[in-house]
């Protein structure tokens, strides 16, 4: 098989004759058009340029690409180009990838971006985004009172579906993660304790830990993976499918259809789900405290009893009852921001994931702050 | 018969942004109208649906229904004259977590205070309109791309609309059953006296059904036709409709600088 080749010769009077051989195929490598850029500005002046194929044996796109930057090229420097010698198939493609102009202004991209505009977009950016949140916060606020004047319209089955969802599915995972975080706590905790032999403060630790925030932090984060995640999703396919457009037009809004049932259900279902969690951590310290550390049943029961108040309950409940709330909108409110795309999807998933962690954070550190200002 | 003008659209301009797609957009839809909007892909068809029916207001202009300023009107207001439209999408966009027939009898539930049986008996009622009996209990993702559409027609006519939009009935249906949909349209339209409001670029279905129409154009970003598409097609003498509308067989081309006169049939 020939390799590409390509020849340059000055023939006639200002003409330059174009011979290509070979097999001009991707495959191989091939010669570049800046050859030609060297012979215009090197000899005396060239004002025509043809093409001598006939020891061409293959082509396929590669020696069109070729083709158009010679063209290009000899556009600029004002070269006619004459095609004759050329194969009729490529000179057919060519006709038609010149057919139809290029259209002025749908060329985008590679315009540079100074730095300060990218920070100021993003600023810009930003602060949209977070008149977008109030106003999603305001809309499903509304839409509370509308229920609570009875004027909100949801079909009950979806609530108690989504209840459904957000609670007994839930448990499996719940009860793991919060199990291991129980055990964690206790490990940590006894390493530093049984230095004083003070063994059976590993039940203090881990009872008002779990009680009071492991146990909704957990639990928040869980349901932040899953539930807002599929809250994200679902509204965002809802979204793409025109199904959200379909609501509007039939006069249903669709902050009371969909939004508000979620909310609903997940702040119902978080403080249950914190209470278990509570529960399965206080379990996980007390495996390690009886056999690990060999302490008796009633003596880690009653340690415990006696560390976690019903303020830290109380607490815990609150905490939990906020990230549900917290979780939900950012989940709904993602979905409902997304775009028309797949991909937007995904974006809407991953950012209420992003956003329903960092709220559950700063509530936390809220929540702490406010606690300790009112000295409980 | 003296017509009666049902949708009047002045003026109206539609942009995202300060991109401006359409401007200058005035006609007039009258009751009984089988009425299409026609165009290349990208003009602008759909999204000037979306301000029809409600979903996008618009930049500059206004809609009115009768003689009521559609997008003047308070949101309550608006919220109720959308209760008589119906508005089929392009892809169906059928609640996908409800069966057909709770897809067709959520409005009706909604909106009306008829018992749960009766609810059920209409809902089956619109889906074999469609020729959808005993689909009833099915969810939208278990049937195909045009059984959608025709149940999507099914929960528009719901509430037994004044107006139906129908953005792209036939997109995406084999020729024939492209047909029967229109047969449906205009069987719908005969038999229960609904303007029809048609988004569509397929000619075969413009000519069968459309009675009046509004042609939209991407490059000159306005109207450039109105009126029946047959007369349009015997009487315009614009040469991006007459090839829009022979299927470029007319091979009319536009002259540089030269603005070829709009043809507004009455």
């Amino acid at each position: 098989m020939a390799l590409p080749e390509l020849h340059l010769e000055k023939t006639a009077d200002r003409n330059l004759r174009i011979v290509l051989t070979g097999e001009w195929t991707l495959a191989n490598s091939l010669p570049s058009a800046q050859a030609l850029e060297a012979v215009f500005s090197a000899g005396p002046e060239i004002t025509r340029a043809d093409f001598e194929a006939s020891g061409l044996t293959g082509w396929d796109s590669g020696l069109l690409t070729f083709l158009i930057s010679v063209m290009e090229l000899c556009a600029r420097r004002n070269v006619a180009v004459i095609r004759d010698g050329l194969p009729s198939g490529v000179n057919r493609l060519l006709a038609l990838a010149t057919a139809v102009p290029e259209r002025q202004g749908a060329r985008r991209g590679g315009a540079h971006v100074s730095f300060l505009e990218r920070i100021g977009s993003a600023a810009i950016d930003l602060w949209r985004s977070l008149l977008e949140m109030v106003a999603f916060i305001g809309e499903a606020f509304t839409s509370l009172v509308r229920l609570l004047t009875g004027k909100a319209r949801f079909r009950p089955s979806d609530l108690i579906l989504t209840l459904q969802e957000c609670s007994v599915d839930a448990l499996p995972i719940v009860s793991l993660i919060s199990l291991l975080v129980g055990l964690i706590l206790a490990f940590i905790g006894a390493i530093q304790l049984k230095l004083f032999g003070a063994q059976i403060y590993v039940a203090d630790l881990v009872g008002i830990g779990m009680v009071r925030a492991m146990g909704a932090i957990m639990t928040g984060i869980i349901m932040a993976g899953r539930t807002g995640a599929a809250f994200a999703a679902r509204i965002g396919t809802m979204q793409v499918n025109e199904e959200i457009d379909a609501l509007k037009t039939t006069g249903v809004s669709p902050t009371d259809f969909l939004v508000l049932p979620r909310i609903l259900a997940l702040s119902i279902m978080m403080p249950l789900l914190t209470i278990y969690a509570d529960l399965m951590g206080i379990f996980g310290g007390f495996i390690v405290g009886v056999f690990g550390l060999d302490l008796s049943v009633a003596e880690y029961y009653q340690e415990t009893i006696k560390a976690v108040g019903l303020t830290n309950v109380w607490i815990g409940l609150f905490s939990g009852f906020v990230y549900g709330i917290l979780v939900a909108i950012a989940g709904c409110m993602r979905g409902m921001q997304c775009g028309r795309s797949a991909s937007a999807v995904g974006d809407a998933t991953t950012s209420a994931v992003v956003t329903s962690i960092v709220s559950i954070v700063v509530a936390t550190a809220v929540i702490t702050v406010l606690c300790n200002i009112m000295g409980i | 018969m003296a017509k009666e003008p049902h949708i009047i659209v002045q003026d109206l301009t539609m942009a995202y942004g300060s991109y401006v797609l359409q401007r200058d957009l005035t006609f007039t839809v009258n009751h009984g109208d089988v009425f299409i909007i026609m165009g290349g892909s990208g003009c602008g068809k759909s999204t000037l649906m979306r301000h029809l029916i409600g979903l996008k207001a618009p930049a500059k202009g206004a809609v009115f229904y009768g003689d009521v300023n559609f997008w003047g009107a308070e949101p309550v207001e608006r919220d109720r004259m959308m209760r008589h439209f119906g508005v089929m999408y392009q892809s169906g966009a059928l609640w996908s977590s409800l069966t057909l027939a709770e897809n067709v009898a959520l409005s009706l539930e909604l909106y009306t205070t008829l018992k749960p049986a009766q609810i059920r008996e209409i809902a089956s009622l619109k889906l074999s309109l469609v020729g959808l009996a005993g689909f009833e209990d099915y969810y939208p993702s278990e049937i195909s791309g045009g059984m959608k559409k025709r149940v999507g027609i099914a929960r528009a006519m719901a509430l037994d609309p004044e107006i139906l939009f129908f953005d792209e009935p036939s997109a995406g249906l084999d020729p024939v059953s492209a047909r029967l949909l229109d047969d449906l349209i205009l069987e719908l339209k005969e038999s229960l006296g609904t303007t029809v409001v048609v988004v569509t670029h397929e000619l075969a279905s413009i000519f069968a059904i459309g009675n009046n129409s509004v042609f939209i154009d991407a490059a000159e970003k306005t109207m450039i036709a109105t009126g029946h598409p047959k007369r349009l097609l015997e009487e315009c003498a614009h040469p991006t409709v007459r090839n829009f509308l022979t299927r470029g067989e007319a091979r009319a081309e536009v002259k540089a600088g030269e603005r070829p006169t709009p043809c507004f049939l009455a």
